[in-house]
C-alpha cells in the first residue's frame, strides 16, 4: 500500500520557527540570524551595530558556540542583554534552542535580537528560526571566491556584509569578482561593506537595518 | 551538513504513519530534495542505510527526487530552470526573481506492508 505523506522534512523545526516568528511580530521585534565562518568578526559586527543603533533601540543578542561564554561575556560587557548557547558540538541552532534562550528575555521591551549562529558556512543555512533576516558576513581574509564555494548561504541570506575591507589591498581580495558571485547567487542582497572594528561603513549597514526595525514596530 | 540528524526525523515520521496505517514493514520512502539545499543525496543514503537496520524500514528502497532550481523573473514573467550558481534572469538579465523550486526537502510518500495484503 502507498501512503501519500507531502511532509517537509523539517517540519518540526519549520512549525516552531512559525511560532517564533508569530511571537517576534506580536512583540514587535526584529530577529536577525548572522551567519558565517569562525573568525570572520561576527562579534565585532554585533559590538559594532550595538554602538550604533543602541540609542533608539532595545537590544538583546543570543551567541551560539559550541562551548565557552567568551562572546556573551563581551556582549554583556557593553550592558546589553545576552543568552549563550552551547550547543555541545552541534553545527547550528534549531528553533528549540531559540525558543528556551527567548524564556530569559523581556521581548516585549525589545526591538532588535541579534542571533549569532554557529560559525560555519554549511549547516545554519536550511534552518528557519523564526527571524527577519538572515545575515551573512564574509570576512575578506577567507577570499573573493566564497560565494562560488558556498552558495546556499549567501542564497538564504537577505543582505551580506563584508567585512575587514580595510585588510583588502593586503588580501589581493577582487572586490567586483566577489559582488558579482552575489550577484548572480542573491541579486536582491545589498552588500555592506566595513570594517568592524575601525567603524568603518557601519553607519551605512545601521540605517538599513534601522529602517527595517522600524517597518515593523 | 547533518543528514544522520535529517534521516532520523524522516524516519520517525515515516514510521509514525506506517504504524498509523497498521503496517508490519516498510518497503520504500520517497523524498523530494531541492538542489538548492545543503543535503548531499550520498550522505543521505548512507544515513538511510545506517538508522533502518533492524527496524520496521530495514531493507526499505530509498528513493530521492533531486529538485531542480526554476525561478520567476518578476520583471519580464520568464521562468526558467537554472543551477545553484545562476539566479539572474537569462532572458532579461532581471535582478528581480523569484525561486519557485529546488529548495524542498519532503517526505512524498511510503509504500508499506499491510498484515492482509
Amino acid at each position: 500500500m502507498q501512503i501519500d505523506m507531502k511532509q517537509p522534512i523539517l517540519d518540526k523545526n519549520d512549525q516552531l520557527a512559525a511560532q517564533l516568528r508569530k511571537r517576534f511580530a506580536d512583540n514587535h521585534v526584529f530577529v536577525l540570524d548572522l551567519l558565517a565562518s569562525p573568525g570572520s568578526g561576527k562579534t565585532s559586527t554585533i559590538l559594532a551595530t550595538i554602538e550604533a543603533l543602541r540609542d533608539e533601540f532595545n537590544i538583546a543578542v543570543i551567541e551560539g558556540d559550541i562551548a565557552s561564554n567568551v562572546d556573551a561575556e563581551k556582549i554583556k560587557a557593553q550592558g546589553i542583554a545576552a543568552v549563550q548557547i552551547n550547543t555541545g558540538g552541534a553545527c547550528h541552532l534549531e528553533s528549540n534552542v531559540i525558543s528556551r534562550a527567548i524564556d530569559v528575555l523581556d521581548l516585549e521591551r525589545l526591538d532588535l535580537i541579534i542571533v549569532e549562529n554557529v560559525g560555519n558556512l554549511v549547516c545554519p543555512t536550511d534552518f528557519d528560526l523564526g527571524e527577519n533576516a538572515k545575515v551573512m558576513i564574509l570576512s575578506v581574509p577567507e577570499g573573493d571566491d566564497k560565494p562560488l564555494k558556498y552558495p546556499g548561504v549567501f542564497q538564504a541570506a537577505k543582505v551580506v556584509i563584508l567585512n575587514k575591507v580595510d585588510t583588502m589591498p593586503v588580501f589581493n581580495f577582487d572586490r567586483e569578482a566577489f559582488d558579482a558571485s552575489v550577484r548572480q547567487l542573491n541579486p536582491q542582497a545589498p552588500i555592506f561593506p566595513i570594517a568592524a572594528t575601525k567603524g568603518e561603513g557601519v553607519e551605512e549597514w545601521a540605517i538599513w537595518l534601522a529602517e527595517q526595525i522600524r517597518a515593523i514596530q | 551538513m547533518h543528514e544522520l540528524g535529517i534521516m532520523t526525523g524522516v524516519m520517525e515520521a515515516v514510521e509514525k504513519s506506517a504504524v498509523q496505517a497498521g503496517a508490519t514493514k516498510v518497503l520504500k520512502v520517497t523524498l523530494s530534495i531541492g538542489e538548492m539545499t545543503e543535503a548531499i543525496e550520498d550522505s543521505l543514503r548512507f544515513a538511510f542505510e545506517v538508522l533502518t537496520e533492524g527496524t520496521m524500514s530495514e531493507g526499505a528502497e530509498l528513493e530521492i527526487n533531486m529538485v531542480k532550481p526554476r525561478s520567476l523573473c518578476l520583471d519580464c514573467g520568464a521562468e526558467y530552470e537554472h543551477d545553484r550558481f545562476h539566479m539572474v534572469c537569462p532572458e532579461c538579465g532581471g535582478y528581480n526573481t523569484k525561486l519557485l523550486a529546488g529548495r524542498e526537502m519532503q517526505i512524498d510518500s511510503i509504500e508499506v506492508d499491510l498484515p492482509d495484503d
